[in-house]
Order: structure tokens, then sequence, then C-alpha cells
């Protein structure tokens, strides 16, 4: 029987009982693989937004916000699946760019998208970029 | 646990690779498939950091942060360029 993680050399003499209990790297295995699913998971929900929500500005907002918070939840699973610090380093510059570059390209898109009139305007409270 | 961990992870990700890709066709508009093609790159991102994790190997981590460079490049040129699409 291995350990959940299949990864920690078995020291000999370990007992059945030893092997489940949670070791530090099993843990972050675990982890790691939950975070890697749950950021699938966001990423399939952006999907189900972008293709399914009524106008530009809409599906701007379904791919940046889950998507990016998808790709930074499988960036942990990442790190804690690697757990050197020359990985962690690269893992978290990635993520960085992520989130420094995803605000920026969705304002210009939504920008962009408001000035040509690709707006719905029946799906908006306030507009707060008319002329009054 | 790897192994289902990869067919999960697979069926996720290409799923989503699918739905951009539908929107991608579908437009209507040319920001609609920017909005697409930047989902579908930050898919790939995805995709590429999940295979690093599964097989725990390092090699693919500098893609990673060039394609999340890559995306912002290319989607807010490409928003520049579509700016004047219509007239207000």
């Amino acid at each position: 029987m291995t350990p959940p993680g299949g990864t920690g050399p078995l020291v000999p003499g370990q007992s059945a009982a030893a092997d489940w209990a949670l070791s530090p790297i099993a843990v972050a295995d675990w982890l790691g693989a939950a975070s890697l699913v749950a950021g699938a998971l966001l990423s399939l929900a952006a999907a189900i937004g972008v293709l399914r929500f009524p106008d530009t500005l809409s599906r701007m907002h379904a791919a940046t916000k889950p998507q990016v918070l998808g790709v930074l939840l499988v960036l942990l699973g990442v790190s804690l699946r690697l757990r050197t610090l020359a990985d962690l380093g690269m893992v978290a510059l990635a993520g960085i760019f992520q989130l420094a570059t995803a605000p920026v390209a969705a304002q210009m898109v939504g920008r962009a998208a408001y000035r040509s009139g690709r707006v719905e305007r029946r799906l908006l409270d306030v507009d707060e970029l008319a002329e009054h | 646990m790897n192994h289902l961990l990869t067919v999960v992870i697979a069926g996720l990700l290409s799923m989503t690779a699918l739905l951009a890709l539908v929107r991608l066709y579908r437009g209507p508009s040319l920001m609609d498939r920017v909005v697409a093609a930047d989902m579908l790159l930050a898919t790939i991102v995805a995709a590429v950091g999940a295979e690093a994790a599964i097989n725990r190997h390092a090699t693919t981590l500098p893609v990673l942060v060039v394609l999340a460079l890559l995306g912002f490049i290319g989607a807010v040129a490409l928003v520049r360029f579509a700016a004047p699409e219509k007239k207000q």
C-alpha cells in the first residue's frame, strides 16, 4: 500500500496505518490535485459563460474573472506539487503577469466594446458613461 | 491518482477549449473573438501548468510566463486595432 500521492519513499517497517497518516508531502499533493481540478472547473465555468452570455461586456466579464482565478488555482496546484524554490519563483511570475495584465486587457476590451456600440443597453442598470 | 487526475483535467480543459472555440467561430464581433482567443490562451496556460504539475517537471514553466504576456499583448493590439470598427 502506497501513501496517497505516491511520492514519499516508504520507510521499511512503516505500518499500514502510518502510510495513511497525513505526511506534509501527501497533504501538499492532495491539495495540489484539488486546486488543479478546481482551476479546471473554474475555467470550464468561464467558458460556459463566454458561450452563453448575451453581449460582449458580460462575455468579457466571464472571460476575465473566473478565468484568471482558474489559472491562479492551477498555478497554486503546480507550486504545491513541485515544491522547489526556483519553480515557485517562475510560477509566481506567471501569476503576477496574469493578475497585472488581465484587468488592463479587460478594460481595453470593455472600452472598445462600449465605443463601438456593442453594449446591450437594456441589460445595464446604470450607464455611467452616457451623456446627460 | 495521477491517471485519474490526468483524465479529469484533460476532459475539463478540452471542454473549455471547445466552448471557447465555438464562441471564436460564432463571433459576432471582433471583440467577442478577441475575448474568446484570450480565453483559449488562458486555457492553454492552465493545460501546460497542469501537465507540469501532474508529471512533476519544470521544463515548461517559462512557457507559462511567455504565454501569460503574449495573451495580453495580442488582446491589447487587436482591440486597439479594432476600436474604430463602427462609426459612433
